[in-house]
């Protein structure tokens, strides 16, 4: 979708501030939230691609008024509750400090024990596939990205859109994020790293030397 | 933030969950989980504990430092950068599929996420909060030159400025340039150096203070 988070070449977000010797966290709630979102996902109900999917939907002045933990904490609670692992009447009334029955979540959950923690933070999202599927491009091919406008979720940036540029390289075959997130479907496809001049994404006032490189899956592409 | 609480969910319609103060809504949602059986407060606690202590730019400082010492190792980084780093025990999450790139005197590498917040966990830990904010992720790739001298860094014209915007799995970790003046030093005291600025591309690494004579 054409969302804010999207963000590559805008004008106007104001100055980068960098803190000096910058904490891991600023609140305690920022801990509970990082934690809790990882020990839900244990749960298996989403993956990166839905869960990228449901920050997405945060309506734009929001996501914009607030910050990166309160963006995870508006997807979790949204991916907790489209998930059937919490309804909005259970959140508003503990909120509330009233009584509330709760729901039974879905059968045949298993939570996230301490003693896998380890093991869950090593472990592999399994994003690569083995599958044997022909590249269309190889390293030094001329592509042009798609113009495509898709209202669900996609990792091809808009500044990228209509533009040429030259194939780096190919990382391999990965699950496409856009079935995945729409259809939860594991589609096997190329992702590249493409090499962009400066001057083809943002005209003649960019560097003449400098570059930009993104990855991006086949489907986006086409020979130029 | 101060958003006032209300129940009123129906006046947001589908936009999703109203905005509360974001303590009280963790807590809501802990405690509600945790009734429920979904999670174990002691994995919380450990969860915590590993992305507060455990992982960090301490790591990728080392990675750095033995590929400034060892050229065989650089040339496993640089082939296979998740391979190289689990010689040291890294890996997992976010840093499944790693790429190194390496600073010369005639490139200079920036790496970003312009969708959300992609970065090397096993390698830098975290990112910080000005990788995630608007600032930076709507300028990088539009403005580099001007983002890196924002950070104090000036580059000059004959060097070209690569950016890389992780739109996918890959996660790029900068291997920058070994100071002059460090021919001397220990792997271990040249991991002291390495900054995690210089493995995003905002920093260089410095030449090390004069040490005092014994």
């Amino acid at each position: 979708m054409n969302g804010v988070h999207d963000m590559g070449g805008m004008h106007g977000m104001g100055p980068i501030e960098a803190e000096r010797d910058e904490p891991v966290f600023h609140a305690e709630w920022e801990r509970r939230t990082l934690a809790i979102f990882f020990a839900s996902g244990f749960l298996g109900k989403w993956n990166s691609d839905i869960r990228r999917q449901a920050f997405e939907q945060m309506p734009p002045a929001e996501y914009l008024a607030t910050s990166y933990y309160e963006h995870w904490l508006w997807g979790l609670e949204k991916l907790l509750v489209d998930n059937g692992l919490l309804t909005r009447e259970e959140i508003a009334a503990r909120l509330a400090g009233r009584p509330v029955s709760l729901a039974q979540p879905p059968v045949g959950l298993r939570p996230l024990e301490a003693s896998g923690v380890v093991n869950f933070v090593q472990t592999r999202k399994g994003v690569r596939m083995d599958d044997a599927v022909p590249a269309r491009f190889k390293a030094g091919d001329r592509v042009l990205v798609r113009n495509t406008n898709p209202v669900g979720h996609t990792r091809l940036p808009r500044y990228a859109r209509g533009r040429c540029g030259v194939i780096d390289r190919d990382h391999g075959v990965f699950v496409f994020p856009d079935a995945m997130a729409a259809e939860k479907r594991r589609e096997p496809q190329h992702c590249y790293s493409v090499r962009f001049h400066a001057r083809e994404l943002w005209g003649p006032g960019a560097s003449a030397r400098d570059a930009i490189y993104i990855d991006l899956f086949e489907p986006y592409l086409e020979p130029a | 933030m101060s958003h006032d609480h209300d129940d009123h969910d129906h006046r947001h319609g589908d936009a999703g969950p109203p905005l509360s103060d974001p303590q009280l809504r963790v807590k809501a949602l802990e405690s509600l989980l945790t009734d429920k059986g979904l999670v174990d407060p002691v994995a919380l606690d450990r969860l915590i504990d590993t992305y507060e202590t455990k992982v960090g730019p301490r790591n990728g400082a080392r990675v750095v430092a033995r590929a400034w010492v060892d050229p065989a190792y650089r040339q496993r980084l640089l082939a296979d950068a998740s391979a190289a780093v689990a010689e040291f025990g890294y890996g997992g999450r976010e840093g499944e599929h790693l790429v190194v790139l390496e600073n010369t005197p005639k490139i200079h590498n920036l790496v970003v996420c312009t969708l959300c917040s992609c970065y090397p966990w096993p390698v830098l830990g975290l990112p910080p909060v000005w990788y995630k904010a608007a600032p930076y992720r709507s300028r990088a790739v539009i403005d580099p030159r001007g983002v890196l001298s924002e950070f104090g860094l000036e580059i000059a014209d004959d060097v070209e400025v690569r950016v890389w915007d992780s739109t996918a799995e890959q996660r790029y970790l900068v291997l920058p340039e070994r100071p002059a003046g460090t021919e001397r030093m220990t792997e271990e005291e040249l991991a002291a150096l390495v900054t995690r600025d210089s493995m995003i591309g905002v920093g260089k690494v410095g030449a090390p203070n004069p040490r005092p004579q014994p």
